[in-house]
């Protein structure tokens, strides 16, 4: 059995070599060479969730395992921090890395590419330039926006004019353009799906940072926030506090407030109840879990969301199958370092089950989430999640909680927490 | 004062937790999987392995890597009384177990110190967004 595994795997090593024409060889791989890998881990996504869970499956598995890298981008932009553009104390190229170090440092095998199918029974995975097949694949694809309800926003140029801006990078930079040419006096309106979305803090942090842009450059603005939700999601009491007390006045917050519609020529949203017309509008769509989580049947039939086994990650439905990050059904947060978090879970058991051994029954693991509310004052959400052996869910654990207040010491170690996860991540 | 010195003087008053069991008799090998989970989910902040990034800031986190493994329990169980004031330190220290406050100190006590950097930005590229 053994045999055939790495027959096996030799075999599709030279198949996927050349299919990968391009792949470099890291120091470890080629030491490797002597010896040939226990398994191959295939991760498609390079974000938080995957680039971490590519270095510890190579750390932990001291370089027994082979692991390949799918990802589109050619860049690791970073989506904490990136709210801070729009308030204009961070630039996005402050955001914005490179994947070498991490490659280099640890062996990993990249392939800059988009995966156009995959195939479970097969346990292979199809890029525009050729398949790939894996022993354990790992889909870490982050959200995707579902676009049904909004179909008038599903066009590049429709985004240009109207975007999200809920993947760091070029929209971001286009909202802030935006927000720039925005005449005093103007209205920024900006709308909030049903919770669960990627980052629950994300769209009230990033109304404070609109607003500490427009009360030092163009104080006779305005805010208009429609939120499909019944209350704010996240830190309710805090945020709260600050727009009453910094940004008087400059809020109209409105619940229960979903978007029907968008006409994009004019910037104006319509509700069940409204119309609002914008002089910028930032429609954030609903979300659900990443295209590759799709082709790969992991989503519910109830919910566009990824069932996993909190103790591995994989998939409920589909044997050999990870899920991790933003995809995954539960109610965790779908943040930066939560990702991080299941990523290591997950690779933690992947060693372990590759080598014919049983993951830790119990893991525990901790969540920092840091929210700025204008260009230095940060407050935090922290929280230890532990599994839960009846429920088989991770749940918090007591203790955790909220910032009393913002503080700019707050806001100092936030910078410290992307310095330190990007240093994690991407070396 | 000193760094060096209010750590020496923090460590020599340990007093290390009474939990039946003494934590010198904890032994690492049972909880191996379980810790470099645990630890590695400390890496937000805290660095690879315990080891932060230093930017010779006022608020560095702070490299946990061959720190003294009582110095380590003593300041989460302070944390955890609110004995030494915390921003955020306190939520992690109150989520976590004595037994492993115990098991992550001894873990953290044995990494290799290592100098970590951030990685270099870049000039986003002109592709296109999803």
């Amino acid at each position: 059995m053994m045999s055939s595994l790495t027959d096996f795997n030799r075999r599709d090593f030279i198949k996927t070599a050349s299919a990968l024409g391009a792949l470099s060889f890291a120091p470890h791989a080629i030491a490797m060479g002597k010896k040939p890998p226990i398994g191959r881990v295939v991760i498609i996504g390079g974000g938080y969730a995957g680039t971490s869970a590519a270095k510890y499956i190579r750390m932990w598995s001291m370089g027994s395992i082979e692991v390949v890298v799918i990802e589109q981008s050619p860049q690791f932009i970073s989506c904490p921090l990136s709210n801070l553009v729009l308030g204009g104390s961070q630039q996005i190229n402050d955001l914005t890395f490179g994947y070498d170090l991490l490659k280099k440092n640890h062996g990993i095998k990249w392939v800059q590419d988009t995966v156009t199918a995959i195939n479970t029974d097969a346990k292979k995975v199809t890029m525009q330039r050729g398949d790939i097949t894996y022993d354990r694949l790992i889909v870490a694809p982050g959200v995707d926006f579902n676009y049904d309800s909004l179909p008038q926003l599903q066009t590049g140029d429709a985004q240009k004019q109207i975007p999200h801006a809920w993947k760091a990078g070029w929209q971001t930079v286009y909202l802030r353009q935006q927000l720039e040419a925005m005449p005093d006096g103007g209205v920024f309106v900006m709308t909030i799906p049903k919770a669960p979305y990627r980052c629950p803090p994300g769209p009230y942090e990033r109304v404070c940072q609109v607003a500490h842009y427009l009360k030092n450059h163009k104080p006779n603005s305005k805010i208009i926030v429609l939120d499909a939700n019944a209350e704010i999601v996240s830190k309710k009491g805090l945020f709260t506090k600050v727009w009453a007390n910094t940004y008087s006045g400059m809020i109209d917050y409105r619940h229960d407030s979903a978007v029907v519609s968008v006409d994009v020529p004019t910037k104006t949203v319509s509700t069940e109840f409204e119309q609002v017309k914008a002089d910028v509008l930032n429609v954030i769509p609903p979300q659900h879990a990443g295209k590759p989580a799709q082709m790969a049947g992991l989503l519910e039939s109830d919910y566009p969301w990824c069932e996993v086994d909190f103790l591995s990650y994989e998939s409920k439905h589909v044997r050999d199958v990870h899920v991790i990050g933003d995809s995954v059904a539960s109610g965790l947060p779908k943040s930066a370092h939560m990702a991080t978090s299941q990523a290591r879970v997950c690779a933690s058991a992947i060693v372990e089950l590759t080598q014919g051994r049983e993951p830790d029954p119990a893991p525990v693991f901790a969540n920092t989430c840091y929210s700025f509310v204008d260009d230095k004052q940060a407050m935090h959400v922290a929280n230890v999640y532990r599994y839960d052996a009846a429920r088989k869910i991770m749940l918090s654990a007591e203790g955790g909680g909220v910032s009393l207040a913002p503080s700019e010491k707050e806001g100092a170690y936030a910078k410290a927490w992307a310095h330190n996860i990007w240093s994690d991540v991407l070396t | 004062m000193n760094k060096l010195l209010l750590n020496l003087m923090l460590i020599s008053s340990v007093i290390l937790p009474s939990q039946g069991k003494a934590a010198e008799d904890f032994v690492y090998a049972d909880h191996a999987l379980h810790t470099r989970t645990l630890a590695a989910s400390c890496a937000a902040c805290h660095g690879t392995q315990g080891n932060a990034v230093t930017l010779n800031a006022e608020f560095d986190a702070t490299t946990l890597a061959g720190l003294d493994k009582a110095y380590i329990v003593q300041r989460l169980i302070d944390f955890r009384s609110g004995a030494r004031p915390a921003t955020v330190m306190h939520r992690h220290a109150n989520g976590l177990s004595l037994e492993e406050i115990n098991q992550l100190a001894d873990y953290f006590s044995h990494q290799k110190k290592i100098k970590r950097h951030v990685p270099a930005t870049q000039t986003l590229k002109a592709v296109h967004d999803e």
